[in-house]
């Protein structure tokens, strides 16, 4: 019998192997089967790494025939995991989906990668993204685009749309993915899954290869709250390797899941839903949403974040500054793609970057170097920094008596390959509700809530928290999905079961 | 604000990347419509304003200046597209034939 990853939350992966009922390496296969049945049309991943896999599902499964007892095993025991291709994990490659990069070898391990190893995670492979996480439709990949599960003619969102469509597809349970501007929530929200990204600090970011180091944070993608909870239980806190990552006490983020909305205050963004281009079954669902929240027994209120419609403005000021300032490390002398016939130092950067970089890198690189270039400092970073601190006074006094804040994730639900890659500003517009968030460093996480009546397409709502506010984020969270009940197997994986 | 096709040169040879004559047009004019829909950011009047450069406060962090494993002269080498002798190989960079301009 193959095992169905989407018929299994974490939770009961684990149960099933504590039990005998199944093996860590038959979990395994389950996931190498899926990735064999579909891949080849979804192309989430980079790599599979079988050999990684059954090492990590082996020790699962030792630890289980010599009697471990159900506190000894780790409480991700078993679960398949695979990391977007901007992580380091040994015995792998990290290619950020890059030329410039195509046979980087790993040499260290990313700390969140090995955190959630360590807690039972077994490593099935690595996804696919935009190149260093440039772009919102893992169009910009050097090695093509993923294709999302709930219509493969569709992008799964970006720039972690590998992490979104595996979890999607069920090939694999949890899956990390890195978010800059909305890099977790967008493709979470197109293809249907629960997609976090932390508080800035919360997770280490060692071994993750920079964007924007102000910015950058890693979080999880699974298809329930609950497993949401439990990655981030395994991934967050303290490493030394990561000055930015904080230190503070151990919380378990399961402990209020099932606490309920009743008695939350939860502010609905009304100025930012009016915004231009937001598509009307993502306003009617946005509506719904909170509709549910006051049915449930939460006090539901309008907020307004004025500033955050600069997010945009500043955003692409500061996150391409501090990504020119991050691939600088790229030279084709340490590691990399490197011309062959150079004819002196100069030429050898400029060529081997030139060939190594595709067209958004390049064209972010180009844009952070002339907003950090002399003249246009104070013009552009200088003022975009400024313009953050307005931003989280915004939400400050929005979360002064508000628990959550929600909001659509995007503006529009997945949008066809190849509709907006001509177009790098209507690309950049699907981040508008996600950037103001990281530009804050406030926790947030995509939820999914039901098909959009237009386009029969997977919505997804952010619930934005303060900072360190994970813990009732996920309350939150969990509320919403008993409420929507929202089937998350997308029409793809129902193809494969009914053929099995 | 706008850039010229000279600026985008320059921009180019401070990011260090050799561009095509083509790339330097279509650059010129994607940055340009980008620049434009930026430059909202110029109206807000932030004079009083400080700059944000972390959303969460922070502190640098020293550790103890103590010996530890580290990466392997191996591993660090292990991704060099050339090596020789344990180092990494580079072009000559001083004296003739050097240009670091």
């Amino acid at each position: 019998m193959t095992v169905d990853l989407s018929a299994l939350t974490a939770p009961e992966i684990r149960a099933a192997i504590l039990r005998g009922d199944l093996s860590a390496r038959e979990v395994a296969d389950g996931a190498f089967a899926r990735i064999e049945a579909c891949d080849d049309r979804v192309r989430a991943f980079n790599e599979v790494t079988r050999e990684l896999a059954y090492a990590s599902a082996d020790r699962v499964d030792d630890m289980v025939r010599s009697g471990a007892s159900p506190e000894e095993l780790p409480p991700l025991a078993g679960v398949p995991v695979a990391f977007k291709d901007n992580m380091n994990l040994i015995g792998t490659r990290t290619t950020c989906s890059s030329r410039i990069l195509a046979n980087h070898e790993s040499v260290y391990d990313c700390t969140a990668v090995a955190r959630l190893i360590k807690a039972g995670g077994v490593p099935v492979g690595k996804l696919n993204m935009d190149e260093f996480a440039f772009g919102s439709s893992t169009e910009n990949s050097a090695f093509g685009p993923t294709h999302n599960p709930w219509d493969l003619e569709r992008v799964p969102g970006g720039s972690s749309g590998g992490s979104a469509a595996a979890v999607s597809a069920g090939m694999a349970t949890i899956t990390l993915g890195s978010d800059t501007g909305g890099s977790i929530r967008q493709p979470g929200a197109f293809c249907g899954v629960v997609a976090m990204k932390p508080t800035y600090g919360r997770v280490s970011r060692y071994g993750c290869v920079a964007f924007a180091s102000s910015l950058d944070q890693i979080g999880p993608f699974s298809k329930s709250v609950e497993e949401c909870a439990l990655a981030l239980n395994a991934i967050c806190g303290k490493d030394p390797m990561d000055a930015t990552s904080v230190d503070r006490p151990h919380e378990d983020f399961t402990r209020d899941l099932e606490r309920g909305a009743s008695g939350l205050r939860i502010g609905v963004v009304t100025d930012m839903l009016d915004m231009e281009g937001v598509a009307p079954e993502v306003k009617s669902a946005t509506m719904a949403a909170a509709e549910l929240f006051a049915a449930l027994g939460a006090e539901v209120g309008e907020v307004e974040l004025p500033s955050a419609r600069y997010g945009l403005s500043a955003y692409y000021i500061i996150g391409p500054a501090e990504a020119s300032s991050n691939l600088a490390r790229f030279d084709g002398i340490r590691y990399g793609h490197r011309v062959a016939d150079a004819k002196d130092v100069l030429d050898l950067y400029m060529r081997s970057r030139a060939e190594g970089f595709g067209p958004e890198a390049i064209r972010r690189i180009m844009l952070g170097t002339y907003a950090l270039s002399a003249g246009y400092y104070d013009a552009y970073y200088g003022q975009a920094q400024k313009a953050r601190t307005v931003i989280i006074r915004d939400f400050e006094r929005a979360f002064a008596d508000h628990d959550v804040l929600l909001t659509p994730t995007s503006p529009t639900t997945a949008f066809r390959i190849g509709e907006k890659s001509a177009d790098p500003l209507a690309m950049y517009l699907s981040d508008v509700y996600t950037i103001p968030v990281n530009l804050a460093g406030n926790c947030a996480v995509s939820v999914p809530v039901g098909l959009g009546d237009d386009s029969e397409l997977p919505v997804g709502i952010q619930l934005i928290g303060t900072h360190f506010a994970e813990g009732v984020v996920l309350r939150a969270a969990r509320a919403l999905e008993r409420a929507v009940a929202f089937d998350v197997t997308p029409p793809l994986v129902r193809e494969l079961q009914a053929r099995a | 604000m706008s850039l010229s096709e000279e600026e985008v040169r320059h921009v180019a040879l401070l990011a260090r990347l050799a561009l095509t004559d083509e790339q330097v047009e279509t650059l010129g004019a994607e940055l340009n419509s980008i620049l434009g829909h930026i430059d909202a950011i110029q109206q807000l009047d932030l004079a009083d304003v400080e700059p944000t450069s972390h959303a969460i406060p922070m502190v640098n962090e020293v550790r103890a200046d103590e010996p530890r494993p580290c990466l392997s002269r191996e591993d660090a080498l292990r991704n060099a597209p050339m090596a020789q002798d344990g180092a990494f190989v580079i072009p000559q960079i001083v004296g003739p034939g050097g240009d670091l301009s």
